[in-house]
């Protein structure tokens, strides 16, 4: 075990961490704002990812690519704001479980149709592809590295954009009091399609990031979707700043776990069984961290509304 | 699940025979919606393909979709077998699936022939008269691997595979007859899409070379990714990663790649070019390994139908066994627990124009027999 | 008891559930039997999930968990019948068992332990909370039952046949139809008197008003894991009848689309209704096989009626027919 791969198992825990934040951001920010669950959220993740596949095919543009990602996804959010999320604001937790359900039945058939079974290509583009070396003589590759940037960059971006600027200010408001700032004359349905398309974008933003290094399927966004979960709840649902803390923990553990745990177990078992069996519990570990802090902090680490 | 019936009929006209001759049915149970769904397409289009070649009158077709789910699947044969009585059951892609439904068809005195999957016990302590294997068993591929690294000279590989029971057999098939060292040996989540934590292990681990088992969406990430990563160990695996529906996905990371397959569109005989052109005019693009088991599955029932029919068991069982059809492999044979004795080879992935495709390049293992057919006491 | 239009409906329900295999029988049709045998395990599983849900307000997404516990009880039991080999022989020997009367007491007494500790440990939160940890844990368990190779794994267990009842022959498909219906028909009997119960009373008022409850020194804790508790061990039984009707129990039977697909029966019929599970799980039977001969995408077909019921017809089908009266009891 030599530092450097300590090092880049840490990078690629960060790289994972930055892409549940992108998804979770989304997610907690639509519960905080207009207190609504949304199993929906990963089927925006899909279809972020096979925009960015249909128009990377088109044009063999990756920038352009990223660009219909985001559009198509908040577009796709807004839709669905408009026409199914926004009657779903006062009903209770179990309507919106089912009526988000419905859409990732919708969602993933109607894929499925339009665009068959068969995974779809997205490729790297060639200036970000191959390794990069970093200080201490780390081998990385560049376009995972990009993708932790892109993180940081939006989560810069988020925090500003709700610390410094007017609609932060509404949404702030918004998960403080909803029924004040309706009283303050804002137009709180404008404000709610635009948080629901702003969420969609980011899942959808994640969804071709990703996509380009795994493959684009039906089906995709829902394994994230659960890691997303699980992101929001440790670090309580409705904070961006818990959001951002949970993703990172939950990276870190995730990655470190399934490197680690194997070579733990191979001290008192044989290789083979250590492999399996470590590789076993790594897979419900971040299960596992979740139960042990809900335990200490029933509302998750950053937690306030739930 | 959509049920399409087909009437093989011959345009021609009807032979005199025909009358007498009592109907064949044939239900097909495979995956055509869903994650895998390419492979359950391949081996119907293959199949129906053999069918429509032969064009005789009196055989029948039912295909149903299983969603690559086993509850479905064991209701489908369920209905299959006590309503639609079919008298042969085919067309199960995946080994868990295989498990649920074949031993109770054949408890049921159906028979059962596997287009692709090969569980072990199927082969070794649950082997049944009415179960043949005309794809493989599943350890088949990954020991050709193994035997080929010997050969190539690799003394240091490093392994993996998801954590379920087909990747534990992989990797136990290739260390059958791999004899180098490992550098590294892991089990990988199911379904995992992201392998930066396995890549930098690689990297790490001082390996001469990289052998995997990832099917499906699995191994297209795997490889993007591998390719992305500068690390440039040579990569082997079964043809699975690396077959006709899903090598455009994978693009230019899956070039050079070399793996293990009992078929290949360039094997030479009449057959098998019969089949490669036919299946290219008919469906418009290039057959897979699958489409190719479907096609020798169908032609192994014509065969057999020649020479007895379903309803006399014994015989017709013993028309199977003798295998006396024009394999698109060349050769082809049943061993004792009616499994496939066959060469395996070793290809390379190349790029024909725009299309990615595979050649042959070696022999990996002639006339192979699986290691579990001691266990089977038939 | 009155004969409101809803329990008239609930009979014509129960009675048409009965009568639909009975003439299949005639007509030399096994397999709708078992399609109406599947509709009442799957109602059975439903019957569970409501006892926490309808009755106690508690929106569990991890039911499935309780679901593959039921089928890998009867899984892990049959296999070792099978195939001769002691599950354990301390402190003494137990081969396995193909006697579906003690499957049921496993599968009951697991998921309802499993049912114990996730409830103690979920319940500690509510709200989003619980539907986020509920369906973590049953993630877990999923994650697990793949990574089993001891059982399996991913390709999951399989029974060559099916487990044996004292005095029948299960492996014919209106003997075993039988079986799962009475059972459910002794849920549905359990299931309203334990809503009529100061119990059940109890619960509904906590889901209500939890101050009013505690003024008169009952913990609300108690009473819904209680609850939790008591529909894990139903659903824990409903996957230990499917799992037989399967000869089959997988990792997939703990998914967290399965907790889905019990909500759907659940939400189908109409929540918070006794029979809403049973209407709810044989229209989702009629509907995969009738929509499912249409298209293969009829999932999407799915999702919309599902849209609409829970944007437009909170009732479900119940109360589509039998109006807007308060059922339960």
């Amino acid at each position: 075990m030599t530092y450097i791969l300590v090092l880049e198992q840490i990078l690629n825990g960060l790289q994972l961490g930055m892409m549940l934040f992108l998804m979770a951001a989304g997610l907690t920010l639509v519960f905080g704002v207009m207190g609504l669950i949304n199993l929906a959220h990963g089927s925006l993740y899909m279809v972020g990812a096979f925009a960015a596949a249909a128009v990377a095919g088109w044009t063999g543009s990756f920038l352009l690519a990223l660009i219909a990602s985001l559009a198509a996804a908040a577009a796709a959010g807004a839709l669905m704001e408009l026409v199914v999320i926004r009657r779903l604001y006062r009903r209770d937790h179990l309507d919106q479980v089912l009526a988000t359900f419905a859409l990732i039945l919708i969602f993933s058939e109607g894929t499925r149709w339009l665009f068959g079974s068969f995974p779809l290509f997205l490729d790297v583009p060639s200036y970000l592809s191959g390794p990069v070396s970093l200080p201490g003589g780390i081998q990385y590759p560049l376009y995972r590295l990009t993708i932790i940037l892109i993180g940081l960059a939006v989560a810069a971006g988020l925090f500003l954009l709700i610390a410094r600027t007017r609609i932060g200010i509404q949404i702030r408001a918004g998960e403080a009091d909803r029924e004040m700032i309706a009283a303050l004359g804002v137009d709180i349905s404008k404000l709610y399609t635009v948080v629901f398309a702003l969420g969609a974008a980011l899942a959808g933003l994640a969804g071709a990031l990703v996509g380009a290094i795994q493959s684009v399927q039906v089906g995709m966004g829902e394994p994230v979707l659960i890691l997303a979960f699980v992101v929001i709840v440790i670090g309580g649902i409705g904070s961006i700043k818990g959001a951002l803390a949970g993703a990172l923990l939950v990276g870190m553990t995730d990655t470190l776990g399934g490197v680690f745990l194997p070579q733990l177990f191979a001290v008192f078992m044989d290789p083979a069984s250590a492999a399996s069996a470590g590789a076993s519990l790594a897979s419900m570990l971040i299960y596992i961290l979740m139960a042990a802090i809900l335990l200490v902090r029933p509302s998750g680490l950053y937690g306030g509304n739930a | 699940m959509k049920t399409i019936r087909m009437l093989a009929m011959a345009a021609a006209v009807p032979a005199l025979a025909a009358a007498a001759q009592a109907d064949t049915k044939i239900g097909m149970i495979t995956t055509l919606s869903g994650g895998g769904a390419g492979l359950g397409v391949d081996v119907r289009d293959g199949f129906m393909l053999a069918i429509e070649q032969d064009g005789r009158e009196g055989v029948e077709v039912v295909i149903e979709d299983d969603q690559r789910k086993p509850d479905v699947a064991v209701q489908i044969a369920d209905r299959m077998i006590q309503s639609e009585k079919v008298d042969i059951l085919t067309g199960i892609i995946w080994s868990n699936l295989a498990m649920a439904v074949v031993p109770a068809a054949t408890a049921q005195n159906v028979f059962y022939l596997s287009p692709n999957a090969g569980p072990s016990a199927l082969a070794g302590k649950r082997c049944h008269p009415n179960y043949f294997n005309v794809a493989w068993q599943n350890d088949n591929l990954h020991e050709a691997a193994g035997a080929y690294a010997n050969e190539a000279g690799l003394k240091n590989s490093f392994i993996l595979a998801p954590n379920y029971p087909a990747g534990q057999d992989a990797l136990t098939g290739y260390k059958r007859m791999y004899q180098g060292e490992l550098a590294g040996e892991i089990y990988t989540k199911l379904g995992q899409t992201d392998y930066a934590a396995e890549i930098a292990q690689i990297r790490a681990s001082g390996a001469d070379s990289v052998y995997f088992f990832l099917p499906g969406g699995m191994g297209i990430s795997f490889l993007k990714q591998y390719a992305g990563s500068g690390v440039d160990l040579p990569v082997v695996g079964p043809a699975f990663s690396f077959d006709q529906g899903i090598l455009q996905a994978v693009g230019d990371a899956a070039l050079g790649v070399k793996n293990t397959s009992q078929w290949n569109k360039d094997i030479d005989n009449e057959a098998n070019a019969e089949f490669v052109a036919s299946f290219q005019a008919k469906y418009g693009r290039l057959p897979s390994l699958y489409a190719s088991q479907g096609f020798d599955t169908a032609n192994l029932i014509l065969s057999a139908l020649d020479k007895a029919e379903v309803s006399d068991q014994d015989s017709f069982r013993a028309a199977l066994k003798a295998a006396e059809f024009a394999s698109v492999r060349g050769d082809f044979k049943f061993g004792d627990n009616h499994h496939p004795i066959q060469d395996i080879y070793v290809r390379e992935v190349i790029k024909e124009g725009d299309v990615f495709t595979n050649k042959i390049i070696a022999t990996g293992l002639s006339d192979h027999a699986d290691a579990y057919a001691g266990e089977c006491k038939m | 008891m009155m004969l409101t239009r809803e329990s008239l409906l609930n009979w014509a329900m129960i009675a048409a559930l009965l009568i639909v295999p009975l003439a299949a029988w005639s007509l030399d049709e096994p397999f709708i039997i078992t399609l109406a045998t599947k509709a009442a395990i799957l109602a059975l599983a439903g019957v569970g999930l409501n006892i926490a849900l309808g009755l106690g307000g508690l929106i569990s997404l991890g039911h499935a968990a309780f679901f593959g516990i039921g089928g890998y009880a009867m899984g892990i039991l049959a296999a070792h019948a099978q195939n001769y080999d002691p599950l354990f022989e301390w402190p003494f020997l137990f081969e396995g068992s193909n006697q579906m009367p003690l499957i049921w007491l496993v599968a009951v007494v697991f998921s309802a332990l499993a049912a114990l500790v996730i409830g103690a440990l979920s319940l500690r939160t509510s709200g989003v909370y619980f539907i986020m940890i509920t369906l973590a844990f049953g993630q877990m368990l999923y994650y697990f039952a793949i990574s089993w190779s001891a059982y399996g794994g991913e390709d999951g267990l399989s029974i060559w046949v099916r487990n044996e009842f004292p005095g029948l022959n299960t492996l014919d498909p209106i003997q075993f139809f039988t079986i799962a219906y009475v059972i459910l028909c002794l849920a549905l009997v359990f299931a309203s008197r334990l809503a009529r119960s100061p119990f059940g009373l109890a619960l509904a008022a906590a889901r209500q008003n939890e101050d009013r409850v505690q003024a008169v020194g009952l913990t609300p804790f108690t009473l819904r894991l209680t609850a939790f508790v008591i529909s894990g061990a139903i659903t824990g039984l409903a996957g230990a009848l499917f799992a037989d009707l399967n000869r089959f129990v997988s990792p997939t039977m703990l998914s967290w689309h399965t907790s889905g697909e019990i909500m759907i029966f659940v939400i189908l019929g109409g929540v918070g209704r006794l029979y809403g599970p049973v209407a709810g799980a044989a229209l989702y039977i009629l509907l995969e096989h009738l929509l499912g001969g249409i298209s293969d995408y009829w999932q999407i077909f799915l999702g919309v009626l599902l849209l609409l019921i829970v944007l437009f017809a909170r009732g479900g089908l119940i109360g589509a027919i039998a109006g807007r009266e308060k059922a339960h009891g």
